[in-house]
């Protein structure tokens, strides 16, 4: 399970609405599996359909992260025109090991849809995502 | 010989280039990662001749990507 308070979750569904038609995409980090942390990261394709990293950037950000005590949880990414879950080429290109995969989809943009999945050899299995309301 | 790999310390018999220390690190698949030597990320034509040395800083990551 992955807990994300919901000022962080509001700041990635921002960020894939400011990043609309393309698609957007960063790290969570944490720990314990609750979110501390949201890296927005450049999407180098700059495309409506596809994602890819700056390198650079994904090094900047495991520094970061280390710096502060986390652990990277999830990659996350916004499918602006298609549902909330794994393509095949999110699968194919599930390569981080231990992380969960947040996908932000904004077919319906006044109530986007976010769901989390574990995607490992080929195999996907949705995992629970919880939102959680400051106390 | 010690050498920290995405900020932990390792310890290797010997002097080894980073195609190996990958395998040692059980990366799966090194032509989807990119590595970063003491702040300079290698080109993948790198890998198999640059040697490490002691204190030498190696961060390395998978390709992040994907499709709608």
């Amino acid at each position: 399970m992955i807990r994300i308070p919901r000022p962080l979750l509001n700041e990635i569904i921002s960020q894939a609405k400011e990043s609309a038609p393309l698609e957007a995409c960063g790290l969570i980090a944490g720990t314990t599996g609750l979110a501390k942390m949201v890296i927005p990261m450049s999407n180098l394709d700059q495309s409506p359909q596809h994602f890819m990293m700056d390198p650079k950037e994904q090094f900047a950000a495991a520094k970061t992260i280390r710096k502060n005590g986390y652990q990277l949880l999830a990659i996350y990414h916004s499918h602006p025109s298609s549902p909330a879950r794994p393509s095949a080429e999110d699968v194919r290109l599930a390569l981080t090991p231990d992380v969960a995969h947040v996908i932000i989809s904004l077919v319906q943009p006044s109530t986007p849809e976010v769901r989390a999945f574990k995607i490992e050899d080929g195999v996907i299995e949705e995992e629970e995502l919880e939102i959680v309301d400051e106390q | 010989m010690e050498i920290i790999v995405n900020g932990k310390k390792i310890q290797l018999p010997g002097p080894i280039s980073v195609g190996p220390l990958l395998a040692l690190e059980q990366v799966r698949m090194p032509e989807m990662v990119s590595v970063e030597l003491n702040g300079r990320i290698l080109r993948r034509e790198e890998f198999d001749r640059t040697i490490l040395g002691t204190g030498d800083q190696v961060e390395f990551l998978y390709f992040m990507g994907g499709g709608a």
